[in-house]
């Protein structure tokens, strides 16, 4: 416990432990799932920029994957969801193998590129195979049952992306930790002494993609399941602008920065919603504030100012 | 004195709650994308629906009550609809919804209002939303089945049994295609071309090129919005094509006459009667309330108005009946009201609805027009 991180990972499962009992109905409640899935998704999301100091423009390419492998495969098929989930998740990380394989053996931000055009093809797949995924108006999404029991009421949804998140924070602390996460770091630190000590440049590169393509699947996934219905709006690339925002915001390479960019990124428009009209103009004018004053992302700005006041 | 000051306590005791009782507003709730990609279908059902609400309390309100409009933009995103429409039932615990600009947004709402039981008037098109039945949507605009059905009776009158399709790849063209080639048969049509173009492509001729190029066609029907249909009716004149050219009601707005310019001579369409307000014969029984309403707006905004508008004036109208009708805004009661709508006159169509039928316009509501001079002309 004396390690400041796994405090951190302690306070964060406190207060989710108390957050339902406080919340005064189920529309906050609704909010705190919604910012949870967001902050599993910016958690997979960092660990590529941040660590591995890759940008993806086609997450929500991903998320879209895992969306509509759940909405399509038991509404069409009969697969059952869990099974459907895995099965998006499958597609989501070899997609992301097959993409960044030959990238990754190039120098420089290539995969910015693919994955902006990746994003873009596969939103336009979801618009026009209109026969499977209802088209540009999108499709239901039968319940989520896990093992014999239905998902439904919102505060079952919330325990169990409050105990993912929990399990995601717990698991990227570990990564980054480890001998894998160290030699990330070091790949973001110098490419070319990375090599030098013997680091996989490229190996080590794609397996941080995948896992953050897979992260983004099942997102999508319980995203789908959770609102019930999906349309191709959660593949579309502004989705995957904001969720580099989200973690641009909270802070590169922070775990808990990527949580604070979610939590805010998703209550900003509904905060902003009373002031109708000029709520697009009040969103971009705080993220470039932020961008100005705090230009490494609010939570490593400010544990460096507390670092250096304390 | 002392029974008189214990009776005067007694008056304020019961009376004052009841007294606040009937100064609590009526709370309307609405998710509309006012920004995006939907933005012009939501923007002007926003606006009639400030417009109407801000007139009906001038006018002392419903019940004697308030009407409070609590309203979100949800940007296009059904998701975000999604969790709006949460926030307006749980939150802002509204008695009615009025909205969904989207048939995307609509669906992802449906759950939560069936789920809350909350009476809920959708604005979007497609024929999913009242098929099947639920219990507590209902929808104002024509469907996008109406549209093709009224399209084949005129086809049929002219002795047109071959007909090129031509739908945008937009939720409105696509939902369009679905439900012609559903109909299609009904009225002994053969689809014997169905090309698709893109809403923000500039150019189709190759897809006219194809449809002028497949033996048989006799007619061409176009289903889509805002300026792709323009392009293809000027595509169409280019390419010297002498068909007849039939649109949906996606164009029905002036707009589309600015765009198309000549080209758009001799195109048909079907309209609801909004279009043609001034136009229609006196003893029509939707000419008042169409004219009122085009006036109205056009005072409010200085802007002409679209049929989008139209269907959220019904919607906030057919609901006002309704509380008016059930006496209260017990939720079960305004449900009940609504669907016992009889003959409810709007801007989009005479509304009758019933357990089997929550959107209540029939193909009559629609007008056939033809582009005569540069302008609308009814057909018989």
């Amino acid at each position: 416990m004396r390690d400041p991180r796994h405090l951190g990972l302690a306070v964060l499962a406190a207060v989710l432990a108390v957050l339902p009992f406080v919340l005064p109905n189920s529309f906050y409640l609704d909010l705190a799932i919604r910012m949870a899935i967001n902050a599993i998704v910016v958690l997979g999301l960092n660990l590529l920029i941040g660590f591995a100091g890759q940008i993806s423009f086609g997450h929500a390419g991903f998320l879209g994957i895992g969306a509509y492998a759940s909405a399509v495969l038991p509404t069409h098929y009969g697969v059952h969801p869990m099974l459907a989930l895995g099965a998006g998740a499958a597609a989501a990380g070899a997609l992301a193998a097959a993409v960044s394989y030959p990238i990754f053996k190039l120098k420089g931000h290539y995969l910015a590129m693919a994955t902006l055009g990746l994003g873009i093809i596969l939103n336009i797949a979801f618009r026009n195979e209109a026969a499977l995924t209802g088209g540009p108006d999108g499709m239901p999404v039968p319940s989520l049952e896990l093992f014999s029991f239905t998902l439904s009421s919102d505060r079952d949804w919330y325990w169990v992306v409050a105990a993912l998140l929990v399990v995601s924070v717990w698991a990227s602390l570990n990564l980054i930790d480890s001998p894998f996460g160290r030699a990330l770091r070091a790949l973001h630190g110098s490419e070319v002494a990375s090599k030098v000590v013997g680091v996989d440049i490229a190996r080590y590169k794609m397996a941080i993609f995948v896992m953050s393509a897979v992260f983004a699947s099942i997102m999508g996934s319980i995203t789908a399941h959770y609102v019930g219905f999906v349309t191709p709006t959660v593949s579309e690339f502004f989705h995957s602008i904001e969720l580099v925002t989200m973690v641009v915001v909270g802070g590169m390479a922070s775990v808990f920065g990527s949580l604070v960019g979610a939590v805010l990124l998703t209550a900003l428009p509904q905060i902003l919603a009373t002031f109708e009209g000029w709520e697009t103009v009040a969103f971009g004018a705080i993220l470039i504030l932020f961008m100005i004053v705090l230009p490494r992302g609010l939570v490593p700005t400010l544990a460096a100012r507390l670092g250096k006041g304390g | 004195m002392k029974t008189l000051a214990k009776t005067l306590a007694f008056c304020a005791a019961t009376l004052l709650p009841l007294m606040a009782q009937a100064a609590e507003p009526i709370r309307i709730g609405s998710v509309l994308s006012v920004s995006g990609p939907a933005a012009f279908l939501g923007d002007p059902e926003a606006k009639t629906l400030e417009m109407y609400v801000a007139q009906i309390n001038k006018q002392g309100g419903v019940l004697g009550r308030e009407v409070k409009l609590v309203h979100y933009d949800d940007g296009g995103d059904a998701s975000k609809a999604n969790g709006f429409a949460k926030r307006l039932i749980d939150d802002d615990k509204v008695d009615f919804l009025v909205g969904g600009t989207t048939s995307g947004s609509t669906m992802s709402m449906v759950p939560l209002a069936e789920k809350a039981g909350i009476p809920f008037i959708s604005l979007a098109g497609a024929v999913v939303i009242v098929e099947p039945v639920k219990k507590w949507v209902f929808k104002t605009p024509h469907s996008d089945r109406m549209a093709a059905e009224k399209v084949f009776v005129d086809m049929q009158k002219r002795g047109i049994t071959k007909v090129a399709l031509l739908s945008e790849t937009s939720g409105f063209g696509q939902s369009g295609k679905k439900e012609t080639e559903a109909v299609a048969a009904k009225y002994g049509i053969t689809l014997v071309a169905n090309e698709t173009y893109g809403p923000k492509d500039t150019d189709m001729g190759p897809q006219l090129t194809k449809i002028k190029n497949t033996p048989g066609v006799q007619a061409v029907f176009v289903f889509g919005l805002g300026q792709g249909p323009a392009i293809v009716t000027k595509n169409y004149r280019q390419l010297g094509i002498d068909l007849p050219l039939y649109q949906s009601h996606g164009v029905a707005s002036d707009e589309f006459l600015k765009l198309a310019g000549p080209a758009a001579e001799g195109v048909r369409l079907p309209s609801p009667a909004q279009i043609i307000g001034d136009k229609l014969p006196a003893d029509d029984p939707q000419k008042p309330v169409v004219t009122a309403y085009n006036a109205a707006y056009k005072a409010a905004y200085n802007e002409s108005t679209s049929t989008f508008g139209g269907y959220a004036y019904d919607g906030l109208m057919l609901m006002v009946q309704a509380v008016t009708a059930a006496g209260s805004t017990d939720r079960a009661k305004v449900r009940d009201a609504l669907e016992a709508t009889k003959g409810h006159v709007g801007v989009s169509g005479t509304f009758t609805m019933s357990p089997t039928d929550h959107m209540g316009l029939d193909l009559s509501s629609f007008r056939m027009l033809e582009v005569k001079n540069g302008d609308w002309a009814l057909l018989p």
